[in-house]
């Protein structure tokens, strides 16, 4: 074997080892902290999850790709943070929240959709880019370019941590409150928007909207009406991912970006159902932590920005709809 | 189209054109007197760190305006350019200004100075990274139009190390420890790496990156459970707006020793530790001037200047770590206007008048004093060849509140740092066909 050859075999054998032998090693070699990247890959894909339900909803009821829902998060986020700092009692700020996204629903619906019915979903989903500028430039104008902490105690969400299973370990595994909080809440939040989609008037209108806008306005389905409605879920959606990813770094103009990160997730989960939001989330999340932690040495830093885009490819490549979306059959 | 809808289409979109597009600029020029741009960003990401920072550098101004009348009877003409720390946005705005008489440039983005910092030869402007940019900018023999004073990162980063050495009992016991550096993946924050790398081999301590991608900063979980896991002895940062107050969280969380952590003098503002603020009791950040108000010139300055027309700064923001650097930045400019008057008269000077300026200027302890500014900064003296012009910095610790200066003034390794800089300044200059001699010719 020359020089150039042995080169070739020990880099490739060093890369297959490092790509399926050294991070099962450390699965085995650190149980403690294989739970504890595993217990941070749900909490981030939680977080994925809350993002990627406001796409969900507005999608399913009214076929648009809302590009702003970024933004919104921010903007809600932001609303209720300043309203506390202005010394609005945490739960008045929230409710307050909600009536400023409800007017902004509202207004997104005169304003954006209304001259666009019936406009290919293209046109709308340009609208909703215009929309995501619109709000960062006023948000900005509102809330000032600064991002600002959030404040937790005002709002009870516990910041502390457990430590458990430290008998057993080296290292105690760390539970953080403040994911156990976004869980419990966040299940809370999409049990009660599956019921509300599911079993009440309201929400089967929304589904028949989404099948056929037309078709729903011939039996009376009122489409403004929907659309307010479907945006104004969204924007609770938004309140809450706005608070809870706020609570873990500052509630800011770039939470924006972070938000885009619920795109594989959509594609992975599909467009329409809610369940896939939260599991395409969770599948993600953790993916992206495993990956970051265990494969950076092989794939290189960062590979947490890419690895969900890859997932999401493969994905489109054999099930387009996503894991739970709904196959599209299009009469030619 | 409805008249109705016509206008409500227009506002929205200038709205939106005002967010999308950086640099909104009014027309001033030098012959209103002398003219300093300000490239600034008090939108996007970065904006907590740059808002404070524009703030002090344009109080300082208007101070100087307002009580003096301008420098020796001379206005000075303050123009900011929105950059939002983008560096295409920065070079566009360097380009746009460059032609009204600037005498000076002040990016606040090593991205916008290492990008601007060829074409300083050819426009013969000076560019001041005050603490930031490209450290091999320090020597002036190849770098003549760039000053980094009063103290650059390959300098800081070697403090940081003797400080790591003085805890551990002496340099010679760094042997076999491991000091890590989280840094945003970023031109900036790579700046550190040669000198520690250096450094690692000289003292036989392991040497650990841990990149930060600037667009998921806020996102740092994993980072810190590769630290975590890693368990460095000590940890330093080179993090810079969202980055550091969820780092400083980062470090919390996963229980690592605050008093191991230490920033870099951009990783100790207020706003970087307050959302962690008594968790982060501990944390260490190098520093070049003081903090807080208790100096005579932020009395001229409320005054004069802030809770009045054309101040932008909050009364709390007053005194707080980057709106001092803001400020003190804007006396070194000041100062290097003033000096160059000296030699070439009081009237509006030239970009090669101020880097003449820039070169001789004198900030001793006299001086200070008569700024107002006794004790603030140790004295600066830079020289053609040293752009670097003081080097000392000091530590100073979070105390759940506020900081507190932790050490004196430590020098850096010189003997380590500037044959590094005069090394990559050559290498540089080979590269780029930069002569090496501008201070004999």
């Amino acid at each position: 074997m020359d020089g150039t050859a042995f080169e070739f075999f020990s880099i490739a054998s060093g890369f297959l080892g490092g790509l399926f032998v050294d991070p099962f090693i450390a699965f085995v070699d650190r149980p403690d902290k294989l739970i504890q990247i595993v217990s941070q890959g749900l909490s981030a894909g939680i977080m994925y999850s809350l993002v990627a339900l406001g796409f969900v909803v507005i999608f399913k009821a009214s076929g648009v790709f809302n590009f702003a829902q970024g933004i919104m998060v921010v903007f809600a986020g932001l609303t209720v943070v300043s309203l506390i700092e202005i010394g609005v009692p945490a739960i008045f700020a929230i409710l307050l929240a909600i009536v400023v996204m409800g007017a902004m629903a509202v207004a997104i619906e005169r304003v954006v959709l209304r001259p666009l019915v019936n406009q290919p979903g293209i046109i709308l989903f340009m609208a909703t880019i215009g929309l995501a500028f619109f709000l960062e430039g006023f948000g900005q104008t509102i809330f000032g370019a600064d991002p600002k902490p959030v404040p937790i105690d005002a709002l009870g969400i516990p910041d502390d941590k457990f430590r458990v299973l430290g008998d057993f370990f080296r290292k105690p595994v760390r539970i953080y409150q403040l994911d156990l909080t976004a869980l419990i809440a966040g299940g809370l939040m999409v049990a009660a928007i599956i019921l509300f989609l599911n079993r009440t008037k309201i929400g089967r209108a929304l589904r028949a909207v989404a099948d056929d806008n037309q078709a729903a306005l011939s039996v009376g389905i009122p489409l403004p009406f929907i659309w307010v409605v479907v945006w104004t879920l969204s924007g609770l959606v938004a309140i809450f991912a706005g608070v809870m990813w706020g609570a873990q770094s500052q509630a800011g103009f770039s939470l924006a970006v972070i938000a885009l990160k619920a795109l594989p997730v959509l594609i992975l989960g599909g467009f329409t159902s809610v369940p896939g939001a939260i599991l395409g989330g969770i599948i993600i999340g953790v993916t992206e932590k495993l990956a970051e932690f265990y494969w950076r040495g092989v794939l290189g830093d960062g590979v947490e920005q890419w690895i969900g885009y890859v997932i999401a490819l493969i994905i489109l490549l054999f099930r387009p709809q996503g894991l739970f979306g709904e196959k599209i059959i299009e009469r030619v | 189209m409805t008249v109705k809808r016509f206008t409500l289409a227009a506002a929205v979109a200038a709205v939106a054109g005002t967010t999308a597009l950086g640099g909104f600029l009014t027309t001033a020029h030098a012959e209103d007197g002398i003219y300093v741009p300000l490239l600034t960003y008090r939108t996007g990401a970065f904006a907590d760190s740059g808002t404070p920072i524009a703030n002090g550098m344009s109080d300082y101004f208007a101070l100087l305006n307002k009580r003096d009348g301008g420098i020796n009877g001379v206005k000075l003409v303050v123009e900011e350019c929105e950059t939002g720390y983008k560096t295409d946005v920065g070079v566009e705005c360097y380009e746009r200004t460059k032609t009204k008489g600037a005498v000076v440039y002040n990016p606040y983005s090593t991205g916008i100075t290492n990008a601007i910092i060829p074409k300083t030869n050819g426009d013969k402007i000076p560019v001041l990274s005050m603490g930031y940019g490209l450290t091999p900018a320090a020597d002036g023999n190849v770098f003549p139009w760039v000053f980094n004073l009063p103290t650059t990162y390959w300098s800081q980063a070697s403090v940081f190390v003797k400080y790591v050495g003085d805890q551990e009992g002496g340099l010679d016991k760094l042997k076999g420890k491991t000091i890590g550096l989280i840094h945003l993946d970023h031109p900036y924050g790579k700046e550190p790496i040669p000198t520690l790398e250096a450094l690692a081999e000289t003292h036989g301590f392991d040497f650990v990156t841990y990149p930060v991608p600037p667009k998921t900063m806020q996102d740092q979980r994993s980072t810190w459970e590769k630290i975590d896991s890693d368990e460095p002895d000590w940890l330093f940062m080179w993090g810079w707006g969202a980055m550091n107050p969820t780092a400083v969280k980062g470090a919390v969380d996963v229980d690592f020793p605050m008093d191991r952590f230490i920033g870099v003098w951009w990783s100790g503002n207020e706003s970087d530790v307050r959302d962690a603020g008594k968790k982060a009791t501990g944390y260490l950040a190098g520093d070049f001037h003081g903090v807080g108000d208790g100096w005579p010139v932020f009395d001229a300055l409320r005054e004069h200047v802030i809770g009045k027309d054309g101040s932008q700064t909050p009364e709390s923001m007053v005194g707080e770590t980057l709106y001092n650097r803001g400020l003190f930045n804007a006396v070194v400019v000041g100062e290097a206007i003033r000096t160059a008057m000296g030699k070439y008269g009081d009237r509006p000077i030239t970009g090669e008048e101020m880097r003449w300026g820039l070169e001789n200027i004198v900030l001793d302890k006299a001086r200070l004093d008569a700024l107002g500014l006794a004790g603030f900064t140790n004295p600066i003296n830079v020289t053609c060849a040293d752009h670097e012009g003081s080097h000392p910095v000091y530590l100073k610790k979070w105390d759940g509140d506020k900081w507190e200066k932790s050490t004196d003034w430590i020098e850096p390794m010189k003997d380590v740092v500037r044959p590094l800089i005069e090394e990559e300044a050559a290498k540089i200059a080979a590269e780029r066909g930069l002569a090496t001699n501008a201070c004999s010719s």
